[in-house]
């Protein structure tokens, strides 16, 4: 995105943090579990709870689930990492200090592909994962005066992923953000559901006269937590700090938090006034060491990921470029398409499923695990049209009956009689009688109004009831009129 | 290493301390000593000496992801100052 000021152009400069609930049953450093929606305070030991003489011991799946998330994004991973004590005095940690990584963090700088609308890629560089415990939850509305807490959440396994400022544009940081999350549900390391506070970011937002090289200062928003929150914050953001130069300020560096209401951001402090976490290595854990065994057998078992998905649609069953990207990007519909498309045609089946397939859904109210309509039949019902037993419109109507009764569309078009004719004999009889009964019509479109060969296919539509073959209609038309 | 009065100020804000304007400036001298009688440690020279982070010359061991704990919100709390709903109440904190 470049920006048209008064002065000239600017160009905005961008990188993510964001912040994943690892996928596990207990936290990463207590045995509590780590579930989300329990009852206040139930899922708490007393490792959670900050009480003095508990010691942290570290859960192997949350490791397992970081290394697995730094494969998945082509990622270094170090057989070397240390955990780190961040010190910070808030009701929402009763340790009073984070425990994280720091200087050397599990995983290092890794790269993930984004899909532009335009159709081009663009790859985003990423900086670090490094996997730390979560906070509790403050919930702040029940009362004026008081703040409740919740431990619950608090020691929840937590993967930080922080890009290189490699995005230019609200889109980029968007296509990032959906990309992250379609590889971590892949992966099965973290539910990537935004809105429940799952995955969570912030981002790092300068801008510079286009042609600058050098960074100028940024300014972090916090709480961008939807996609589209991200983008607005970005857009937002660069074009206030425009202003600002443009009007002869400077923008120092600066903490600002998004206001989802108004689509701004505002001040909350200045970097000098941040927090000196005073970082040192965690006395009660010593340091983190993995085995090539270990990382190998995590990379053997990993699963097909999006973008070799992607390509694997396209080089055998037939997808463009675009309906592959919007297929993979989900795990389930991917898998829905393949068990759908086994034996058919690809890209038909493609059509279907993002057109009426989705639209019902939608219309419904449904995700796909819980469609009416399955895989398999809608396999059929798509090899149904490619066998000519069906019309391509009369499958839009077999469809709208398998989305109510769920029903098999073979059963559905034997009960209902929907076959389509494609015996000549029969279809040729409905085409004479046609011709035979409007005369004047077969003159007109003899004398050159060619425009009422539709009227005659319809005619001959409509008197087979729908389930005359279209293709030997208009053979059966060319040849007679 | 000189620390000035600005330095004793700006550590005081962060450290949520406060410290009146006549002794800011024998604070900043104490600090000064203090770093100083700490900066003893940079004539040693490390070149060769690998970080050490861990004094402790242990592997570290994980544990298996089960859940072991639990529905004890009522022990939990049993420190709370103040608690309702088996929530920690605390003044209001919006930051």
């Amino acid at each position: 995105m470049i920006l048209e000021g008064k002065t000239g152009k600017w160009e905005v400069i961008c990188g993510l943090e964001i912040h994943c609930q690892i996928i596990s049953k207990s936290k990463i450093f207590s045995g509590a579990s780590a579930k989300f929606g329990d009852d206040a305070n139930q899922s708490v030991s007393f490792v959670d709870a900050g009480m003095p003489g508990m010691l942290p011991t570290l859960n192997e799946e949350c490791v397992r689930q970081a290394v697995k998330t730094g494969l998945g994004l082509r990622a270094v991973i170090n057989k070397y990492s240390e955990f780190s004590r961040k010190n910070y005095f808030y009701a929402d940690l009763p340790q009073g200090y984070q425990i994280t990584q720091f200087v050397h963090p599990i995983v290092g700088e890794g790269v993930v592909t984004i899909d532009l609308d335009d159709g081009s890629t663009k790859d985003i560089r990423i900086e670090r994962l490094h996997i730390e415990q979560d906070a509790a939850k403050s919930i702040h509305d029940m009362s004026p005066t008081k703040s409740f807490i919740d431990l619950n959440r608090c020691g929840v396994g937590l993967m930080e992923i922080v890009t290189k400022p490699d995005f230019r544009s609200p889109e980029e940081a968007g296509a990032f953000l959906k990309k992250l999350r379609s590889i971590v549900r892949y992966l099965g390391t973290c539910d990537g559901n935004m809105n429940e506070g799952s995955m969570r970011c912030d981002a790092s937002i300068s801008v510079r006269p286009l042609g600058e090289d050098e960074l100028r200062p940024r300014a972090e928003i916090k709480n961008v937590n939807s996609v589209k929150f991200a983008m607005q914050a970005i857009e937002y953001e660069a074009k206030r700090q425009v202003e600002v130069y443009e009007n002869g300020g400077e923008i120092e560096q600066e903490t600002r938090q998004f206001d989802a209401t108004t689509g701004t951001t505002k001040f909350m402090r200045k970097k000098e006034f941040a927090n000196d976490y005073r970082y040192f290595p965690e006395p009660d854990l010593p340091p983190l060491v993995l085995s090539d065994e270990f990382i190998e057998e995590i990379r053997r078992n990993l699963p097909e990921l999006p973008d070799a998905k992607k390509v694997r649609f396209m080089e055998t069953m037939g997808l463009t470029k675009y309906d592959a990207s919007i297929i993979c990007e989900n795990k389930e519909v991917a898998e829905f398409f393949e068990q759908a498309a086994a034996g058919h045609d690809g890209k038909k089946v493609a059509n279907w499923l993002m057109g009426d397939f989705f639209a019902m859904l939608n219309r419904k109210n449904l995700t796909i695990e819980n469609s009416p309509v399955s895989a398999e039949n809608l396999g059929k019902l798509v090899e149904l049209v490619e066998n000519n037993v069906i019309s391509g419109k009369t499958a839009k109507d077999v469809f709208e009956i398998m989305a109510e009764s769920g029903e098999n569309p073979e059963k559905i078009v034997e009960e209902k009689g929907l076959k389509q004719v494609t015996d000549t004999g029969a279809i040729e009889a409905i085409v004479d009688k046609v011709i035979a009964s409007s005369p004047d019509n077969v003159a007109a479109y003899r004398n050159g109004k060619v425009a009422l060969r539709g009227w005659f296919v319809g005619q001959v539509m409509k008197e087979s009831q729908g389930k005359a073959n279209p293709q030997v209609v208009n053979e059966l038309l060319n040849r007679k009129l | 290493m000189a620390i000035d009065t600005q330095m004793v100020k700006k550590i005081a804000f962060l450290s949520h301390l406060k410290v009146e304007d006549d002794k800011i400036a024998g604070t900043a001298q104490e600090f000064d000593k203090i770093l100083d009688w700490v900066g003893q440690l940079s004539e040693v020279d490390t070149t060769d000496v690998r970080p050490l982070s861990a004094v402790n010359d242990i592997d570290l061991i994980c544990r298996k992801d089960e859940v072991t704990e639990g529905n004890q919100a009522d022990k939990i709390l049993k420190n709370a100052p103040v608690a309702e709903y088996d929530y920690f109440v605390v003044p209001k904190v919006v930051e």
